[in-house]
Parts: C-alpha cells; structure tokens; sequence
C-alpha cells in the first residue's frame, strides 16, 4: 500500500516533480553578502516603501511570487497550490501576502524549515497525482523577526557570538509535474528532537541534533552511501551548529567531512558580523532559490541533500523556561529523474 | 543503531564548543564609554551649578539633558551601535534607560498612539520602574522605623 515509503520516514517518488523555476529577494545586507549576485534581487530599504516591517515582509512574498510565477512562463491560474510560510505569529507575511494571488492555499509553520517542508509537501502532492504545479515560499525579515522574538531594534543591547543573523528576504520554488529538472527525488521527514537546550542565543546548538537525526534516518532509509551527494546543506546551524552537527555524524559512523555546508554560513561574509550565521525561514530558501538552484542548473552540483532546520520556539515557551524543540526535513535534489536506481 | 547523547551529556558538550563571549574586552569597552556618559553628564552638572542652579535643581536638569541625549541618539539610529560596543556601559546609565522607553516607542508606531505606543512604551522599562519603586518603598519604611 505505501509503495512509495522506504523505511521509517523517508519517501521515494515515483515520478520526481521537477523544480522548473526558483526566484529569490534579499534585503541590504544579504545583498552585500558573498552570494549577492544570485539573487533576483536585492532591496535597499528595509521598508521597501511600506509603513510596517511586517507588511514590508509580505511584499517580499508576493514579489516573489509574481517573478517565479514569470520566470516559470506561466499565469497565476496555472498553480494548483501555494504552500507558504513565515516566522511571525499566525504566518501573516505568507497570508497577507498571498491574499491577492487568487490561488488554493495552503500555510504552514516549520519555523526555519520551513522552506523544507513547504518542499517535500509540494513534491507529495504532485507525485500523488493531485496538482500539476506548486509554488512553495517563505520569507524572513531581520527587523518583523526582531521584534517579535527579541528586543526593540534600536535599543542598546549586545548578542552573544553563537547568537544567529535573521535573514531578510523571501526565496521561492515551482514544484511542476512535467517541465526539466533538476527533481526531487526523495524526501525525509524530520521528527521533533528536543536535547534540552535553552538558550534561544544558541539555536545552532539546538537545532543540530534534529538536523543529524534527520540525515542519519535518510542514509538508513535510503541505503544510499555517505558520499552519496555532492553536497549536504542545512539551512540555517550557523558556525557553532554545523560543527555540532558534524560531530553528531562522526560519531555515527557517517563522515560527510567537506560536502557538508550551511545555508546559514554561505549567506554572510564573517566581515558582515552576522555572529553564528544567518537563520530565518528566508535564510535556506534564498540560498536555494539563488544560490543552489543555479549551481544544480549549471551542471556544478548534480545531486543535493537540503536540509532545512528550524527552532520550533516561542517568546512564550522561553519565558516559561521550555527547552527549544527542533526539527530538520531532508529533501534531495538531483539532476537525474530517478536518482541512480 | 543510532548512538544519541543523554540531555546532560550534550549540555555539557554545547557549552565546551560554543564560543563565549569576550569578557575582558566587552569590560573594558563598558567601563570606558560608561565613564565617558558619566564625564559628559558631570561637564552638565557643574556647568549648572555654575550658572547658580542649587545643587538638586542643577542635577535634575542633569538629568533631562542625558534623557534627551539618550532619546535623541536613539532616534537618529545610534544608541543601538553604541550599545552593541559598550554594552552595560551604555546600558546603566540613564541615557540606557531613555533609549529603552524610547526604542519600544519607535518599534510599535505601527500600533498606533494607544496601543502601539501607549501600551508598548514600557515594555523593557517597565520592571525597572515596577521593581525600582517597589524597592524604594520598602527602603522608605526601613529609613522611616530607624529613624523612630
């Protein structure tokens, strides 16, 4: 019955939904950053000419939206679905931004994985035969992420060095039946790993163990060898979490060494003082939708493992003393339609 | 079988690599921009005193003269460098304490004036004043049954 399940949580498809267009907009300092020029674009205001942080982290949305939808050649009305999400409370940077595009919706919470999910869901839908296309988006924006879960922008405060950089923009992805890849070939769903950490300055050190569960499950589901992919890129561990998470393998046997990467660390030159790294729902899907998708087409990477992590926390659940619950979804890309099989 | 760490173990793992942060420069940067706050608001309080204020007028206008200064860096985008730099050094002083009524006040305009500005004004202040008055009151009824 489930013949497209392979092991406890990973997931074969029959047919891979190929990505046929990504689209990608940063804010000022992702646009100054080492990866500036993948992006569609980058914008100089914060507010991009609107009153509020948060409507201005809607507008990245349905920016977004509109130029993936073009750069895909195709109407609005040709999308079965838009999956979206973002970090601030009730996801209202994917809804507000969403609510004109007159498309069957669907908004999720991943925190910053969830790019990741939106991904792996999209791909469920199309292999299943319920959609023929799928837009999946998230975005982030320092500022709206700022005050929702830390302190004012403008007062004096400091950080600590493990403490992260949330990005400012928004990345999307068409997920479509037919058109040329690369294709998701095979998703993991991440489970819920809490290790009991509860510094909300730390999140690379939370999230890590989510994000080592999560590959280990994929490597056991799949069989497939550790070096397998040319690149295994989580989204969002910073310095601190990457090298946790490349301990976290070491000591199971799975020495991944130089092709692991971090969405978080690319994004950020150090010079930029991003501290750990960059995070944020928009931080692993403008790295993709710019960076990583324009590697896959150009032939420089074939096949990817993307792993998208994120802190499942509230300011209510830290202020209660809860340890920060994670999670890590895997998905694979690759240029070839099945994979090696 | 995946071999997975107890809670305790990678506590004690997370705090052996996470990077600290720099003490003894952080220190000395606060005790440096801190004195320097305290040098500028002396500069007003003598100048006052000099221009024949009695000496509690003279620090009370001390006083506003640091919270305008304190507000005004913070609504020219710069309190917010100053205290990454300084951190408790810009923090303590009650410029720090304008900045932290000021910067909330400036964060929810979007609000609107009642419930953006009016409710969210004291949002990091607010325990400061609730604790700071609290504290003075049971120091006032100490002093008072001394002194009786």
């Amino acid at each position: 019955m489930f013949e497209k399940k392979t092991g406890r949580q990973t997931f074969q498809m029959k047919n891979s939904p190929a990505i046929i267009a990504t689209a990608s907009i940063v804010g000022p300092k992702e646009g100054r950053g080492p990866l500036a020029g993948y992006f569609d674009q980058s914008v100089d205001d914060e507010f991009w000419g609107e009153k509020s942080w948060e409507k201005a982290e809607s507008k990245f949305m349905r920016e977004v939206l509109a130029k993936v939808v073009t750069k895909a050649s195709m109407p609005m009305d040709a999308l079965d679905f838009v999956i979206a999400g973002d970090l601030l409370n009730q996801c209202i940077a994917a809804s507000f931004g969403i609510r004109e595009s007159n498309v069957p919706f669907y908004g999720i919470y991943g925190a910053c994985s969830t790019i990741g999910e939106a991904m792996q869901l999209g791909a469920m839908l199309i292999d299943g035969g319920f959609a023929s296309n799928v837009a999946c988006l998230t975005s982030s924006h320092f500022c709206s992420a700022e005050k929702q879960f830390r302190f004012p922008l403008e007062l004096g405060s400091q950080r600590p060095p493990t403490a992260h950089w949330t990005v400012t923009g928004s990345g999307g992805v068409i997920l479509s039946a037919e058109g040329d890849g690369p294709y998701i070939t095979r998703i993991t769903t991440g489970k819920i790993v809490d290790m009991g950490i509860k510094d909300q300055n730390n999140m690379g050190a939370a999230m890590a163990p989510a994000a080592a569960d999560t590959i280990y499950a994929h490597f056991e589901d799949t069989g497939l060898p550790h070096d397998y992919y040319d690149m295994i890129v989580t989204g969002d561990l910073g310095v601190v979490g990457k090298r946790i998470l490349d301990d976290l393998l070491s000591s199971n046997g799975i020495r991944v060494g130089s092709i692991l990467n971090d969405c978080g660390i690319m994004i950020y030159d150090m010079k930029q003082d991003p501290h750990a790294g960059g995070s944020g729902c928009g931080c692993a899907a403008t790295v993709f939708a710019g960076f990583l998708y324009d590697r896959l087409k150009k032939g420089k990477l074939n096949r990817i493992l993307f792993v998208p992590t994120g802190a499942l926390l509230s300011p209510t659940s830290v202020q209660q003393g809860e340890t920060i619950p994670c999670i890590a979804h895997a998905v694979a890309v690759e240029n070839t339609k099945g994979g090696n099989e | 079988m995946q071999h997975v760490m107890t809670k305790e173990e990678y506590r004690k793992y997370v705090d052996k690599v996470s990077p600290n942060s720099k003490t003894l420069r952080n220190a000395l940067r606060a005790f440096m921009v801190g004195g320097i706050i305290c040098v500028i608001g002396q500069f007003f309080l003598n100048s006052f005193k000099n221009m024949g204020l009695d000496k509690e007028t003279a620090s009370s206008v001390t006083a506003m003269v640091m919270i305008l200064l304190g507000v005004t860096l913070t609504a020219l985008n710069l309190y917010d460098d100053l205290g990454r730099f300084a951190g408790a050094g810009s923090i303590v002083p009650i410029t720090g304490f304008a900045n932290s009524i000021a910067s909330p006040a400036i964060e929810y305009k979007s609000e609107g004036y009642v419930l953006g500005i009016g409710a969210r004004m004291f949002l990091i202040a607010g325990p400061v004043l609730v604790y700071g008055i609290s504290a003075s009151i049971v120091a006032g009824i100490i002093h008072y049954l001394l002194r009786s």
